[in-house]
């Protein structure tokens, strides 16, 4: 069997005998400033808008809402069953489609729709990064099959980087199967180097800070 | 083989708009990466770049160890790890697991370890459709070529070449605008992603501890690939192994900074085996093929082990005046630049093609942008060693060792010195630059040709120092 060969092939060539235990790998690094509310705010904001996405600050989940609402118009949308969302009545608002379980229910609507609609577990200041991880109330396809992506989350959720991040969630895995980072519009620029945005996945991002 | 390599190096200087583009592709790409290392943006960048190299070199100095907990926790999740060898078992298991589970379609988001075994060639040969869906990468499939650039693999085709590939393969209008020709791959791309029943992807990382793969992209391929199709295969090389998740907070800042000058790429995945009990979407099987493929090679040279260390964002290739002169197909094999004159000679032997190693001015660009801190030069200087031994070994540069025994000889006898600075000075009679390249004929042939060609002195001045010296 392969495996036997190359794994016997590389402890020959570094010198080490099976079940050989390894030395303790060099200390995690992991440095969290010490950043207020408001500037964390300031800084998502300024990040995201970077990026050519847009940040809308809700005071209430029922402020938040009558954004989602003006945004979605008279538009398709498909939303998360993220208990957030029914906290600012977004799961009921007309035109939106929300509580599927099956994922080939979801691929179709997701497939056909305008806009996705998702709460978010982080979000890193400093980089502009949505953390979404997967789960029975946050699917993979919402925040990537329609060609725009709302993600509505409170402020408190707004956390400085990806060493806090890491603080957090040591391992991402005992929670589950997938983790993504949403840095902005989906983007290409491999033509010639000129940016073009909503290549694979959304070309528009919105993210609706609550509180 | 070397004709081959001279002879690429040749078109590409002569190309004009070729070099234009490459010119100003990685200029642009090396500025954006100046920006967001300098030190009021990231002011711990030297830590962050000394702490990856730490974290690389205790991996692979303790490979076994942690490909083997790497497997057991992908196992914990439900997944599967394969081991294979080379390209030949990477395409034996995607083909038996595809006719067992009677796939038929399969796209591939874009990954240098399943360039380097060729594996859609072997995979459509049997009947199989694997479409890659990275943009540049779908380009380039369509165009029948390879990668240019690690990151920016349809580097060197304008938006008119662009135009005539997707007219001609897709029968698509003639469209040169950048936005609609992106438009019309994004909608041939979306209908495979929606029938695909593989998604094929590479790996950034390998997370031992978390037994998760990590995907570092800008356009979202990666991230349909690995949740629409019901089975996601993973074929990444055994150095992509890193001990712990929280390492990812040193190692993501590095890679899209030296890259593409981003902070972090639009999407970055953290996978963890297949769909689990509740979630509602993501693959229902997963596997992780962990490749060979001649790494193992590596390993035993302590000083050559730090190839392994490389994670792939191309911050080397951008900053090398040989490469943005020579450019990516100018390489014989799939990686370009400063690492693939390191790689390509240790994967596939030295004496594939010996003058790589000697293609650099050793000026060590490479070295001072490399996020983990390869010492490419040092790597260089030994490989050049290695392929004079091999030479020496099949007495290959005899006449070269003729030459510097000539030299030696004329060294010490200091007549048949000066009598030679006569003949060179007689030889150089047009007294301008380039006077080596036209030494005549008798002098001027096979090897020493060659090594004529390469060279410049000023002419020799027409009265040497000894005869002023005598006359004073």
């Amino acid at each position: 069997m392969s495996r036997n060969a190359i794994l016997d092939a590389v402890r020959a060539a570094l010198g080490r005998s099976e079940k050989e235990p390894a030395p303790d790998p060099p200390p995690v690094r992991l440095r969290i400033p010490d950043v207020s509310l408001e500037s964390r705010i300031a800084s998502m904001t300024t990040s995201v808008e970077a990026l050519a996405g847009r940040v809308l600050r809700a005071p209430t989940p029922q402020h938040a809402g009558r954004l989602v609402r003006e945004r979605i118009a008279n538009q398709n949308a498909v939303a998360s069953n993220s208990p957030y969302l029914d906290e600012c009545g977004i799961r009921g608002l007309p035109n939106v489609h929300s509580g599927i379980t099956k994922p080939d229910e979801l691929q179709k609507l997701c497939a056909a729709a305008d806009v996705g609609i998702t709460g978010v577990d982080y979000a890193l200041a400093d980089t502009g990064t949505l953390v979404v991880l997967s789960s029975p109330y946050e699917a993979r396809m919402i925040s990537l099959l329609p060609p725009a992506h709302l993600a509505v989350m409170a402020c408190s959720r707004l956390l400085t980087g990806l060493d806090e991040l890491f603080t957090l969630l040591p391992d991402p895995a005992v929670a589950s199967s997938s983790m993504v980072f949403i840095t902005g519009p989906s983007r290409t620029a491999d033509i010639e180097q000129i940016l073009v945005r909503g290549v694979h996945g959304p070309g528009e991002i919105v993210v609706i800070l609550v509180g | 083989m070397a004709g081959a390599f001279e002879q690429k190096i040749h078109e590409t200087l002569a190309d004009t708009r070729l070099q234009q583009a490459v010119y100003t592709a990685t200029g642009r790409l090396k500025d954006s990466r100046l920006a967001v290392i300098a030190p009021h943006v990231l002011p711990d960048y030297q830590e962050l770049r000394a702490h990856a190299h730490l974290l690389k070199r205790h991996t692979v100095d303790h490979l076994d160890h942690y490909l083997e907990k790497f497997q057991r926790n992908v196992e914990s999740r439900g997944g599967q790890v394969v081991f294979c060898n080379d390209g030949a078992e990477v395409s034996d298991f995607v083909l038996a697991l595809a006719k067992k589970r009677g796939a038929r379609l399969i796209v591939k988001s874009k990954s240098m370890t399943t360039e380097e075994v060729d594996l859609n060639e072997h995979l459509e040969h049997h009947g199989l459709e694997s479409v890659e869906t990275d943009l540049g990468e779908y380009i380039l499939q369509l165009a029948h070529e390879r990668p240019y650039h690690i990151v920016a693999p349809a580097l060197h085709k304008t938006r008119y070449d662009v135009a005539e590939i997707l007219t001609r393969r897709l029968n698509a209008p003639h469209e040169t605008k950048i936005e609609k020709q992106t438009a019309i791959a994004r909608a041939v791309l979306r209908q495979k992603f929606l029938a695909a029943d593989i998604g094929i992807s590479g790996a950034n990382f390998l997370v031992a501890d978390s037994g998760a793969v990590v995907l570092v992209e800008n356009e979202g391929n990666a991230r349909l690939a690995t949740t629409l199709p019901k089975i996601h295969i993973v074929v990444a090389g055994i150095e992509k192994v890193i001990p712990r998740a929280q390492d990812l907070a040193v190692f993501l800042k590095l890679l899209a900074r030296s890259a593409t000058g981003q902070l972090l790429s639009v999407y970055t995945s953290f996978l963890s085996g297949p769909r689990r009990a509740g979630e509602i979407d993501g693959p229902d099987e997963f596997y992780v093929l962990l490749l060979d493929n001649g790494r193992t090679k590596l390993l035993p040279d302590s000083a050559k082990r730090q190839s392994l260390y490389c994670i792939r964002c191309g911050a080397c290739l951008n900053a090398c005046p040989v490469y943005r002169k020579i450019g990516g197909h100018s390489f014989p094999w799939v990686y370009s630049g400063p690492i693939g004159a390191i790689l390509t000679p240790q994967f596939m032997g030295v004496s594939r093609e010996p003058s790589l190693p000697f293609a650099s001015s050793l000026c060590g660009a490479c070295a001072e942008v490399c996020p983990v801190k390869i010492d490419i030069p040092s790597v260089l200087v030994a490989l050049r060693a290695d392929v004079h031994q091999n030479e020496a070994r099949q007495k290959r540069n005899r006449v070269e060792k003729l030459a510097f025994r000539l030299f030696r000889w004329l060294m010490q006898h200091p007549r048949a010195y000066e009598w030679a600075g006569r003949l060179a000075a007689s030889l150089a009679n047009s007294a301008d630059g380039g006077w080596m390249r036209r030494v005549p004929v008798p002098l001027n042939v096979g090897p020493v040709r060659a090594w004529l060609s390469q060279r410049d002195l000023p002419p020799p001045p027409s009265r040497s120092f000894r005869q002023l010296w005598r006359q004073r």
